[in-house]
């Protein structure tokens, strides 16, 4: 049984082939430097089509359905020795773009989105405040109105490609009285007067992904940097996080099985008691558990890009997915670091990246209790 | 310029392959299938022609179905049209019988340079390119890691890998041009070019329509596969036991050279 056309294979083997030709060799290197060349970078993926597989072609996108993006998000998180760069350029194709695409004016998406699928330039996401994560409802950057201009005061933190970005949508609120209908997304270019990085942030993983905390000092970008209408942001933003999920659930997946793949490889050669130690049927079993585990989070997973290539509604089967896809990588990289020994635990051992690295994806793009929270929501479980 | 170039689709290099029952070919199902490494620098060659000189890249290849997968993905990569060679009586050829049927195809096309790959990664024979430059009357210069065009396409200059060394030879257009590793950077399919490849002419030829019944396939060939070996398996590793780093490395070296005889 194959999820994927033909078409889609070629697509995919031409992301693997991206990163490990060009990506893979540089990221030694970049998670070193705590930053990878995002401008660099983004040119390529552009170039390959990486940032607008369901966009419109008007804007540059390939108009295609959901199931290449998830051939996309597959294919990348299954080749890219690092997580942080896969998830710098997702925040590209599928966190900062969504509600500009589905919602921003023409000229707005002619300024912004279609620099954006040609990866011309780097964008970020603006949501997370230093008292507002999980809270999205609790953030308290403003913006105020002053002729055709907002005036925006605040600050904003944990923001990937925060020190490289030409812009932050950034989620704000335009009415502190009103209730959800309160928030405004808006494009802010970080040209602007007053915008600026407070600091780089010194990070556990994601290394070569460079996170930075902004501070918004009356800033002034014009009315028509809006996307769509005043006071929608707040569901603009819950729309968006529905693609973000989805994008770090196939990733999530695929990055297990290749941790997982790692892990078998070296248990294959490792010797202990004068056999290879895969030899052990308690080894075996354990992996065989993590397989079969991966194989259902990707079951789940083809489910809801089923639902969404069919535009059904989904944000419970979307919860889920991430919720199980993310706990299912840190479990991997655990047992993987288990298994390696000492070796695990040694900076020069993939597995040991892959550990620091996986421990985001149940924290970022809304944490596993807010996944939980959705959930327990929609199954009525309150009432 | 008329660019022609030539590509085959093989087992993905870390496809582990099996021998059938009859010992004469491999198992066919759950192989991955890709372009020929090889031939991949030939498209991306035929390519770089195109945008310096400008014409039309036509590329052909002869196989089953599945090969269609191939060719689509150089028509993603930029090339314009293609002509599939598909029909049960190619099967079983040996170099001659494909070459014959390739060189055929290309006569409808009649290009002004071929690019091929130096040699197929399942065969390795490196025996269709020479053979189709011969069958089609075009000048050759094989195992090609540089390439120039004279800007009149009436000359190029390809430099050959030999032994060891290389070569420089000046060739007269119509000619074909077997690429090796170094000549370039093979580029990828992009997603618009995926997209765009759909809709590209892809035109089969039967062994008829090029003149050639009965004389393609296993019924052209003059050369028979009749037993595949299996790989030798890879011996274990062996660890050198010295008192020094110094005395190790004498050590491996006298391995190497007495041995291996790699030194
Ligand atoms: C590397 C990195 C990159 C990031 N990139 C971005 C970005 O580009 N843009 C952006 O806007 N944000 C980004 N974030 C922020 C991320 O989305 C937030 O960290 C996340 O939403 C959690 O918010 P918080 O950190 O404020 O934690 P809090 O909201 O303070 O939550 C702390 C913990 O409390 C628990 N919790 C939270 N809510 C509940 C609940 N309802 N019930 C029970 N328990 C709960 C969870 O365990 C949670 O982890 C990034 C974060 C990191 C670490």
């Amino acid at each position: 049984m194959d999820y994927f056309t033909p078409e889609q294979h070629t697509f995919m083997k031409t992301v693997r082939d991206f990163f490990e030709k060009e990506v893979n060799p540089h990221v030694e290197e970049w998670e070193n430097q705590g930053i990878f060349p995002a401008h660099q970078v983004f040119k390529r993926c552009g170039e390959l089509g990486l940032f607008g597989i369901t966009y419109d072609p008007k804007y540059g996108g390939s108009g295609l359905d959901y199931w290449w993006t998830a051939a996309y998000a597959e294919a990348m998180g299954g080749s890219c020795n690092c997580s942080g760069i896969p998830m710098a350029i997702m925040v590209q194709s599928d966190m900062c773009t969504p509600a500009l695409h589905d919602f921003g004016s023409e000229e707005l998406k002619e300024q912004f989105l279609a620099p954006s699928i040609k990866g011309e330039m780097v964008g970020a996401i603006g949501v997370t405040e230093p008292a507002a994560g999980s809270d999205v409802f609790g953030i308290q950057t403003t913006a105020r109105r002053d002729g055709d201009h907002y005036v925006i005061n605040g600050r904003k933190i944990f923001i990937t490609n925060g020190t490289q970005a030409d812009y932050v949508t950034t989620l704000v609120k335009t009415d502190k009285d009103a209730a959800h209908h309160g928030f405004t997304l808006i494009v802010v270019p970080t040209k602007t007067p007053g915008f600026s990085v407070a600091r780089k942030l010194d990070k556990v993983g994601n290394l070569s992904s460079d996170t930075a905390e902004l501070v918004y000092d009356d800033v002034r970008v014009p009315v028509a940097n809006r996307i769509g209408d005043e006071g929608l942001g707040f569901i603009y933003q819950m729309r968006q996080f529905q693609k973000e999920r989805m994008v770090a659930a196939f990733g999530a997946v695929a990055g297990a099985r290749k941790a997982l793949d790692a892990t078998v490889a070296y248990l294959k050669q490792r010797e202990a008691f004068g056999k290879p130690l895969i030899a052990k049927q308690y080894i075996q079993f354990k992996l065989a558990e993590l397989s079969t585990q991966i194989e259902l989070a990707r079951q789940l997973n083809y489910h809801c890009a089923r639902m969404i290539a069919a535009g059904e509604d989904c944000v419970r089967e979307t919860s889920m997915a991430k919720l199980a896809s993310c706990r299912l990588s840190r479990e991997v990289a655990d047992r993987g670091v288990q298994f390696h020994g000492g070796y695990g635990y040694m900076n020069e051992y993939p597995i040991s990246r892959y550990r620091r690295d996986s421990r985001l994806g149940s924290i970022g793009g809304g944490a596993d209790e807010v996944m939980m929270y959705i959930i327990a929501k929609l199954e009525n479980y309150a009432a | 310029m008329k660019i022609a170039v030539i590509i085959k689709q093989t087992p993905d290099t870390e496809t582990v392959v099996k021998i059938n029952d009859a010992g004469n070919d491999i198992v066919g199902t759950g192989v991955k299938y890709v372009m020929s490494p090889y031939c991949e620098f030939a498209v991306e060659e035929a390519l770089r022609t195109k945008e310096k000189l400008g014409g039309e890249v036509v590329v052909v290849s002869l196989g089953p179905d599945r090969v269609l997968e191939t060719i689509r993905t150089a028509l993603a990569m930029g090339c314009d049209r293609a002509i599939h060679l598909k029909d049960p009586a190619y099967e079983g050829g040996d170099g001659q019988a494909t070459a014959k049927a390739l060189a055929a195809a290309l006569k409808t096309v009649s290009p002004d340079i071929v690019f091929a790959g130096k040699q197929a990664i399942d065969g390795d024979q490196s025996q269709v390119a020479v053979r189709v430059a011969e069958l089609a009357g075009l000048a050759q210069a094989t195992i090609v890691t540089a390439l120039e065009i004279a800007a009149d396409g009436k000359t190029a200059k390809a430099t050959r890998r030999s032994e060891g060394g290389g070569e420089v030879v000046e060739l007269k257009l119509p000619a074909l041009i077997s690429c090796e590793k170094g000549l370039n950077e093979p580029r990828y399919a992009s997603l618009p070019g995926i997209m765009k490849a759909k809709k590209k002419e892809v035109k089969e030829l039967k062994p008829a329509e090029l003149g050639l019944e009965g004389q393609v396939g296993a019924a052209g060939a003059k050369a028979k596969r009749v037993k595949l070996l299996p790989l030798a398996e890879r011996k274990a590793g062996r660890r050198i036991e010295a008192e020094t780093p110094e005395a190790a490395a004498a050590e491996l070296v006298r391995l190497l050279r007495e041995e291996a005889k790699v030194l």
